[in-house]
């Protein structure tokens, strides 16, 4: 083999692994450097904004509908919905700094294993509650019959309650809030 | 929902209904690039060593290959949200630790040695051993909280696997192996990182609060209770008795790190590092002074010239850093390095040697940022645990892995007093392989749970009967 080839094999081997390595950084790199936000809907015409003003103007008549309405209503609304909330986190506890995204599911809180989040809190019951969007797309928080309650706020709750944007629900040490 | 609206992209749970991609494919590209790397470097080892291809190539290229594939589809199929890197780094390791196994098999100075066995096969069947576990973790561990009921359970068994060493006779100063006749040697302390780690995240989820809370505050520090300190106390006691009766200053190191490293995460005290630390320093010190085999080591480290033709340990160390030292910046080349001259252990404990000389500094920085990768990961699938045994478990087993590494690395690289440990993937010895192939699996096994998207939304009875009712 003459030197030359050999040469050009070395500084070859170490150009592919190299490659390889900010291949790899480049696959992780949303998780290294957080996602790149960018505007959404700036596309969208002005009627589209138009029924999302006059879905936030008059929720409470829309909540009594009837099931039929209520799907297609769903339909213009939109995700464009103002103030409808893509995520939850964490604020205070253990957890802190845990967040889930919101995609229509059912979480529930506890100290039970199979929790969508698991409390490790000395005050939460094993099934404490469920966070849950009702058929408008708000969500609902509910205590489950929980031994300490389960707070929005300053008030415990004793119904299904809607949740307001980065209002706290605390349980025992942990405070979620819902955010945009 | 999204199915029965009209415009999917405006349902308000259709934003992110996807939710994060599985990103198998990229995955499958990686894994596709890190068997071919290792490829590449066993032909540059045989165009450089006899000027022709090397005979062996087909069948290790399509043996690493198979391995990655089997790997893969086992992910697909049982982890399906996992981290996409994870698998394609252990791959790549795995692949270039066994080209370089291969290249010192060639020397002729290595085969001239009295202990010298031909050690690539062996460590691709290993290897095809490591997948095996690798795939049968993913199988067969549904849910990584189910270890935790095990937790108690898993304390016993890592201390038989501690334990038993002892009763066989010490191979090289050592005693870490367990002699099965007939089957060969195991090597229980790597088994054994795994295990403890998971007995240690078990414990300290259930005593985290005790030990995090329940202190004194003196000066500046938050001092434990007595009885809060017991458990540290014991792992340190057992620590120092492994480094006593085994002469295993790497393993005990370890185990001791890992442990302070997960007392930290669970109670967030700045307090318990300082308390390990003085604890690890006191210990060394304290073996170091009556041990003879410790004592060399340190001289070694100390001063590796000074003791050229005297000490067996120091010429090792000062060869070591000689083959680092010839590698320059770029390296000599795959095949082109003389690092068989420090013979013993070159494919073994020293394996680093081996990469520092015939990629240089370009190339072990490559290495080390591999590793590097591998241990970020875990870390961020700690983050995105739900669970905080999970989180504790995979923050355990980064920090186990990252601390093999540094013990090895900066052993190698006479950073700190050099101790007999093997470099994860990379070095020859099958305990070692097998048990990294496991650890990679349970991180996959985590971070596919924490990743996986909910399961899909159903429209909940109740909540329409409630909404109905509504005046």
């Amino acid at each position: 083999m003459s030197e030359l080839t050999l040469t050009v094999m070395r500084l070859g081997f170490l150009a592919v692994l190299w490659l390889f390595v900010i291949v790899a950084v480049q696959v992780i790199r949303s998780d290294l450097f957080g996602t790149r936000v960018t505007a959404r809907g700036s596309r969208r015409g002005a009627t589209d904004r138009q029924t999302q003003r006059q879905a936030q103007a008059t929720p409470p008549p829309q909540r009594q509908q009837q099931g039929g309405g209520r799907r297609a209503e769903r339909g213009r609304e939109g995700r464009g919905r103002r103030g409808a909330p893509t995520k939850l986190v964490v604020s205070e506890g253990t957890l802190a700094g845990t967040t889930v995204a919101l995609q229509g599911q059912t979480i529930t809180l506890g100290r039970a294993h199979d929790s969508t989040i698991v409390l490790d809190d000395d005050y939460a019951s094993s099934r404490h509650a469920r966070i849950y969007p009702d058929n408008d797309g708000q969500w609902i928080v509910e205590d489950l019959r929980s031994t300490n309650g389960t707070y929005l706020d300053r008030t415990r709750l004793t119904t299904p309650t809607p949740i307001p944007l980065g209002a706290p629900i605390r349980i025992g040490k942990t405070v979620i809030e819902l955010r945009k | 929902m999204a199915a029965i609206s009209p415009l999917p992209n405006t349902t308000p749970t259709a934003i992110i209904t996807v939710g994060q991609p599985s990103r198998r494919n990229t995955e499958l590209i990686l894994l596709a690039f890190a068997v071919v790397i290792p490829c590449f470097a066993y032909a540059n080892v045989g165009l450089a060593l006899d000027g022709r291809m090397p005979s062996g190539m087909l069948g290790y290229g399509i043996g690493l290959g198979l391995l990655a594939g089997v790997g893969h589809l086992a992910v697909r199929r049982y982890a399906r949200y996992a981290d996409p890197v994870l698998l394609p780094l252990a791959t790549l390791l795995n692949g270039l630790g066994l080209v370089i196994i291969w290249r010192l098999d060639q020397s002729e100075r290595f085969r001239a040695l009295k202990t010298f066995a031909p050690a690539a096969t062996h460590q691709l069947l290993f290897s095809a051993l490591g997948i095996a576990l690798f795939v049968a973790v993913l199988v067969l561990l549904k849910d990584h909280r189910i270890l935790q009921r095990y937790t108690y359970i898993s304390m016993a068994l890592a201390l038989v696997l501690l334990i038993a060493p002892m009763f066989f006779p010490p191979v090289n100063g050592a005693r870490i192996w367990i002699n099965l006749p007939g089957l060969g040697t195991i090597q229980p302390g790597e088994f054994a990182k795994i295990i403890l780690a998971v007995f240690f995240a078990g414990y300290l989820m259930v005593k985290r609060d005790a030990l995090a809370l329940a202190s004194r505050r003196f000066m500046g520090l938050y001092l434990p209770r007595g009885r809060d300190l017991g458990p540290i106390l014991a792992v340190w006691a057992m620590s120092i008795l492994i480094l006593v009766f085994e002469t295993d200053l790497g393993t005990s190191l370890l185990f001791f790190g890992m442990f302070v490293v997960m007392l930290y995460v669970a109670t967030e005290r700045t307090s318990w590092i300082v308390f390990g630390l003085l604890m690890s320093a006191v210990g060394a010190v304290g073996v170091a002074s009556f041990e003879s085999h410790v004592q060399a080591r340190v001289t070694a480290w100390l001063d590796p010239f000074a003791g050229w033709g005297k000490s067996e340990a120091s010429e090792q160390m000062a060869k070591v850093l000689m083959t680092f030292g010839s590698g320059g910046v770029s390296g000599s080349g795959w095949g082109q390095g003389n690092s068989d001259l420090i013979g013993f252990a070159a494919n073994s404990d020293f394996i680093l040697a081996t990469v520092g000389e015939e990629l240089g500094l370009a190339g072990t920085m490559a290495f080390l940022l591999l590793y590097g990768l591998i241990v970020e990961r875990g870390v961020r699938t700690a983050l995105a645990a739900r669970d905080p045994f999970g989180k504790l478990l995979a923050v355990g087993l980064s920090g186990a892995f990252a601390i093999q590494v540094f013990v090895v690395a900066g052993g190698v690289m006479g950073l700190i007093p050099l101790t007999g440990m093997t470099m994860p993937f990379l070095a020859q010895g099958g305990s070692s392989v097998i048990a990294n192939w496991a650890l990679i699996a349970i991180l996959i096994k985590i971070s596919d749970t924490a990743r996986r998207p909910a399961p899909v939304p159903v429209n909940n009875p109740d909540a329409e009967m409630t909404q109905v009712v509504r005046p």
